[in-house]
């Protein structure tokens, strides 16, 4: 029976449906089991899989670490990096081991690990709580970077995360915890690397992904065209062709992100879209980013973050581009 | 307001052959005469490696390769103490210790080529390949330790790293939460004086590496690290005291006697007296002369060893070459994922692979 929940729940009642259903799933970190997490994603969990549910030091680089050894030993690790800044503190985990051991060992040895972190700006929070280091993480061979924009993408991607045998980052929108409720059905699985259509439309494409893509579907609305919106889901493996044959399609492309502009991940898409659709193509491809600063504290943070009034403009410039 | 002692601790150091040849009966380990002769035989199996392995990497063979001459003791002493099943977690020094658990001399070559296949690990065989950045590894001890406690299994693991590597964060890190998930593992830090040219006195200002444990709440003990049934036998109680849920810290005091690397040039940062000093002190010296005066080492014995050490490095360096000339340069793209995804699939056909069948 689907039940009508926001993100935070279904983050929390898919980590109690993989806690059932497998009894290698330990999930671990900062404040996860007495408080049920800073924002509550595990609330109860620890009550009802007290062997399975645990609170860990301040310790990211060991919370990452400690995954590749608890992976070797057959378990599936998912643990909570408190916000995804914090997870530079363990990036060295992550980018040496977590990724390679795979392919270091030819497959002998495997490290199926998600990662869960809140990411991102608008919550006004402390400094270095609004990042969304997404083009970091895709730049790392071994690791898959998925992205949930509502809560029934949410259950059905991590379901489909905690079930790889790869590890996966998990970027939860932290902006989008409880804003919104949705139809959450049973049973859900997404197949990572597969992006998704929100919107059919003729005469432009824009991609975006987590919170970026609500403020999409609300600049939508006001743009006098036939917008065709496609959300990834997954930056690595990223769905070329998805997005390629919706550009082929409209002529006409825009990628938004929330993180800096230079090396992020618009970038990545627009060369896919050159390779594969360059022909087709009636305008450069259009980005609205962030800028290249440091995420500003949070009283300049509302300047820096696009905003649907920014992807409007993006969108107009991209369809009346001659 | 009148001062009070808040804390106290100690730190032991056990020895049971001293360098001038007397034992302390009453610390010597129970092993049969076959096991101490192995454990010989191990030592110096490692040595001739190291040999062989340097001077393949002089003649264009090998890749940088980090010798572990004189930490023989610290290495084949731990690893003997360990069970069938338990873990091994090792840094990048650690053939004394791959080759007592089984590993075969000619993966430790081919990893030294720069070959994945040297750090495949067997099927059900409990062991992490070789972990490079230093101090990065006893996370992962602590990871299967905590692993093999959550899943009602006995096996323990065993890390191995250096003096520099107690500076990492990530060292720290892992003897704290040892202790807070009552892992099942052993630390065995092999204090060997260098981190590459860094002296140890430069590395902290702690008179001990071993109360490095204490700080985070677990046992630490020091073991003359070149001798090796003092090291079988502090390291055969850590890890008993690690199957019951109380992680140890091992601190071995060795020598590292030859360079960091092949990349290395010990005498730039310090006196040949120095080395010699060590030397008379070698840890498979020690060993031999105690095994002759106990009467189980004759000639006759240590001529077959030798031999035999010979002739399987031997085949083990032919056996790593022949290796090296199968390698698929398109299996780079193989492991990446469990199933390649389209990006990889078509960078993967636009370099010449096929598709397995």
């Amino acid at each position: 029976m689907s039940e009508r929940l926001r993100i935070i729940e279904a983050v929390r009642e898919t980590l109690r449906e993989e806690l059932e259903r497998d009894d290698g799933v330990v999930v671990y970190g900062e404040d996860v089991a007495s408080a049920g997490g800073v924002f509550r994603a595990t609330q109860g969990l620890a009550d009802d899989y007290p062997d399975r549910v645990f609170d860990t030091p301040v310790a990211e680089a060991g919370i990452i670490g400690t995954g590749v050894g608890l992976a070797a030993t057959g378990m599936r690790p998912v643990p909570e990096i408190q916000f995804q800044s914090f997870l530079y503190q363990g990036f060295h985990q992550l980018a040496q081991h977590v990724a390679r051991i795979r392919s270091r060992t030819r497959g002998t040895i495997t490290c199926p690990m998600t990662i869960r972190m809140p990411y991102g700006g608008g919550i006004h929070a402390l400094e270095l709580h609004s990042e969304s280091f997404e083009a970091g993480f895709a730049h790392i061979p071994g690791l898959q970077v998925v992205f949930p924009s509502s809560p029934a993408e949410t259950k059905g991607l991590l379901t489909s995360a905690i079930r790889s045998p790869d590890p996966v980052v998990f970027m939860e929108p932290t902006r989008l915890y409880r804003s919104f409720r949705e139809e959450v059905p049973d049973d859900h699985e997404i197949p990572l690397g597969e992006a998704r259509v929100v919107e059919p439309g003729d005469d432009v494409t824009v991609i975006a992904w987590g919170s970026m893509l609500r403020e999409t579907l609300d600049a939508v609305e006001d743009v006098d065209a036939s917008v065709e919106v496609v959300d990834p889901r997954t930056l690595y493996p990223l769905d070329t062709e998805t997005i390629t044959e919706s550009v082929k399609k409209t002529g006409r492309c825009v990628v938004v992100h929330e993180a800096p502009r230079t090396g992020g991940m618009a970038g990545e898409i627009t060369s896919r879209v050159n390779e594969e659709a360059f022909l087709y193509l009636e305008a450069p491809v259009e980005r609205v980013t962030g800028y290249d600063v440091p995420v500003p504290m949070f009283a300049r943070e509302d300047a820096y973050l696009p905003d649907a009034e920014r992807i409007e403009d993006g969108i107009r410039n991209a369809l009346e581009f001659n | 307001m009148p001062e009070e002692e808040s804390a106290q601790f100690s730190i032991e150091s056990v020895q049971v052959l001293s360098e001038d040849e007397s034992v302390d009966e009453e610390l010597v380990p129970s092993l049969s005469d076959e096991q101490l002769l192995e454990l010989y035989e191990q030592m110096k199996r490692s040595r001739r490696l190291d040999e062989r392995a340097v001077s393949l990497q002089r003649r264009g063979e090998l890749g940088t390769y980090a010798p572990a001459i004189g930490q023989e003791a610290a290495q084949v002493g731990s690893a003997f103490a360990m069970a069938e099943d338990d873990w091994i977690v090792p840094s990048f020094r650690e053939q004394p210790a791959l080759l007592t658990r089984g590993t075969p001399p000619h993966k430790i070559l081919q990893y030294a080529m720069g070959m994945e296949e040297g750090a495949e690990i067997p099927s059900g065989k409990g062991a992490l390949p070789p972990a490079i950045p230093v101090g990065s590894q006893p996370l992962h001890a602590v990871g299967v330790g905590w692993g093999e406690a959550l899943q009602d299994r006995s096996n323990v693991a065993v890390t191995y790293f250096g003096d520099g590597a107690t500076s990492e964060g990530d060292v720290y890190e892992a003897l704290n939460l040892a202790g807070v998930y009552d892992a099942q593992t052993v630390f065995v830090c092999q204090n060997n004086r260098y981190a590459i040219s860094t002296r140890l006195e430069k590395q902290t200002d702690a008179e001990t590496l071993a109360q490095k444990a204490i700080a985070a709440g677990i046992e630490g003990i020091q073991v003359d690290g070149n001798d090796v049934l003092a090291v079988y036998r502090v390291v055969q109680d850590a890890i008993e005291s690690a199957r019951n849920g109380d992680p140890v810290m091992v601190e071995a005091l060795t020598y590292r006697r030859s360079m960091h690397t092949t990349s290395d040039d010990p005498s730039v940062y310090r006196e040949s007296e120095e080395e010699a000093e060590w030397e008379a002190r070698d840890p498979i010296v020690r060993f031999q002369v105690y095994l002759e005066n106990r009467g189980i080492l004759d000639e006759e014995t240590k001529a077959t060893i030798e031999n035999r050490v010979e002739s399987e490095i031997g085949e083990a360096i032919d056996r790593a070459k022949a290796g090296r000339e199968e390698i698929d340069q398109a299996d780079m793209f193989e492991h990446v994922y469990d199933e390649m995804p389209p990006e990889l699939e078509r960078q993967f056909e636009a370099f010449g692979g096929e598709a397995d069948e």
